[in-house]
């Protein structure tokens, strides 16, 4: 099992390696990057919008529930929602849920691509596929979660305002007193770095999977559900390896 | 010319080409025949680079790919077409991207000069109302017209087909024989075409080879292989009942 781990892990560097290459002609990858953009971030973009926001609120509700004292100021569970949306929420939990979205999309794509020879067609034209297909999916995604994060940050801070609000557990002016009490900008910057490493993983860790598809569509499946298994693990043991070092 | 070598490759203890040695001639239609699990593919995706073999030459008018520089291995790559199977088309592009891919990537061509050879190579291969749907959009047979004027975009001086004719009607089959052997002499191509069809093995078989468990077991033409005495070739040839009665009508002439 582990002699398996490491061998992965050294087919993982090799696959990185070819991805890496100098691209034959850039503006062909350039294209292909703005599709990617489109495919991978834009197009995510209100489901990530629609879950902040309930996420928001959900962690507004659960945080009054568990700060109901009279002597601590209602601000309080504002300045308790914005911390897990900044610093766990918004990076980890959506960097999660696209893991499950994005990398099935991008392993089972590059998995179909694999099965219907479509990959050996670009490597007997003398193109590099794994530098065309993957290069600029893991550009658009790094690119645009910077995005994503800061959509999803606003997102769950307005559902928590709103639910606070809407619910009577605190007054729009406590929300936004407590949004600015002892803000730390640092922490947006640490969780846009973590989100920047999150995303790499999101779109390399699935095409790897994909791309190396032997068989038919069944192994096109299995493919994309070890993809997104390889994916999580990696988020949830890098957010705790960055966390350490970076917070600590 | 294409110089294959002394050409081995096995898959673990499965030891599927053994030694095939032979030549690839220009102009003509070479056609790799023999039964599922023979070796053709294998002998086929070694020549196109696309499997390592453990040992022998494959030589591309005396030049040889695996001792390239990577820069010079691609130029090597861009002579040669190949025909999948099942098309490889990508899906995601029309029919005119499909075909312009390769321009794109290669060429320093003007955007309507692209435009006009994409034209060009479409309407060789009778497809160019097509232009603008997607694979999908396809029948089959088109579907390998449009892999043919892919595979001919930037001139190769080799061409590849895998199973050119599998899963089309025998009507469409004699229509992508008669095309490929048509821009084989056309344009001076080594080609090079997997096949088990008989039928495209009498039609447009110059140059054919039987491989037998990775071994090439016979070579001749189209015009010799009826008449051919090695019990291997019999044995695969005369195999279906249609070909039985051929023969028979053969021999009472």
């Amino acid at each position: 099992m582990i002699y398996r781990f490491f061998a992965e892990l050294g087919a993982y560097w090799l696959f990185l390696r070819q991805v890496f290459r100098r691209p034959e002609r850039f503006a062909e990858y350039r294209k292909a990057f703005w599709r990617d953009v489109d495919a991978l971030g834009v197009k995510t973009l209100p489901l990530v919008a629609i879950i902040s926001l309930f996420m928001g609120a959900v962690v507004t509700i659960q945080t009054a529930l568990n700060l109901e004292d009279p002597l601590i100021p209602r601000y309080y569970i504002a300045i308790a929602v914005r911390e897990s949306i900044l610093l766990e929420f918004a990076p980890t939990i959506v960097s999660l849920i696209l893991a499950g979205i994005v990398g099935s999309n991008i392993s089972g794509s590059l998995g179909n691509m694999r099965i219907t020879e479509q990959i050996d067609a670009l490597e007997v034209m003398g193109i590099n596929p794994a530098g065309f297909l993957v290069l600029p999916k893991i550009v658009a995604n790094v690119l645009f979660s910077p995005i994503l994060l800061i959509f999803s940050m606003s997102g769950g801070l307005v559902g928590g305002y709103l639910a606070g609000w809407w619910l009577g557990l605190l007054s729009p002016g406590e929300f936004l007193l407590g949004l600015r009490l002892e803000f730390q900008p640092f922490y947006i910057a640490y969780s846009v770095f973590k989100m920047t490493v999150f995303a790499f993983f999101i779109a390399s860790i699935p095409s790897f999977f994909g791309y190396r598809v032997k068989g038919g569509p069944l192994e096109v499946g299995h493919a994309s559900t070890q993809a997104v298994i390889a994916t999580i693990l990696s988020i949830i043991l890098f957010n705790y390896i960055l966390t350490d070092l970076i917070l600590q | 010319m294409i110089s294959v070598r002394n050409l081995h490759k096995s898959f673990g203890d499965q030891h599927v080409l053994r030694g095939i040695d032979v030549d690839l001639q220009p102009g003509k239609c070479n056609l790799i025949i023999g039964l599922s699990g023979s070796g053709k593919t294998v002998m086929l995706k070694s020549i196109l680079g696309l499997i390592q073999p453990d040992e022998g030459t494959i030589l591309y008018d005396g030049r040889n790919l695996r001792e390239m520089e990577h820069s010079d291995a691609r130029k090597v790559r861009q002579e040669m077409g190949m025909v999948f199977q099942g098309s490889a088309l990508f899906t995601s592009q029309s029919i005119e991207e499909n075909v312009r891919l390769p321009l794109d990537f290669f060429t320093t061509m003007t955007a309507a000069e692209k435009k006009e050879r994409v034209r060009f190579c479409l309407e060789r291969v009778r497809i160019e109302k097509s232009a603008h749907k997607y694979p999908a959009e396809l029948s089959g047979g088109m579907q390998k017209r449009v892999a043919i004027a892919r595979a001919i975009v930037l001139n190769p001086k080799y061409l590849f087909c895998d199973e050119p004719n599998s899963g089309l009607d025998p009507e469409t089959s004699l229509v992508i024989d008669a095309l490929i052997q048509d821009i084989t002499h056309e344009y001076g191509m080594t080609t090079v075409i997997n096949t088990h069809d008989m039928n495209s093995v009498l039609e447009i078989g110059e140059h054919v080879f039987l491989l037998k468990g990775g071994e090439k077991v016979w070579e001749g033409t189209n015009d010799e292989i009826l008449e051919a005495e090695n019990p291997a070739v019999v044995d695969y040839v005369f195999r279906s009942n249609l070909m039985k009665r051929v023969r028979t009508a053969l021999n009472r002439q």
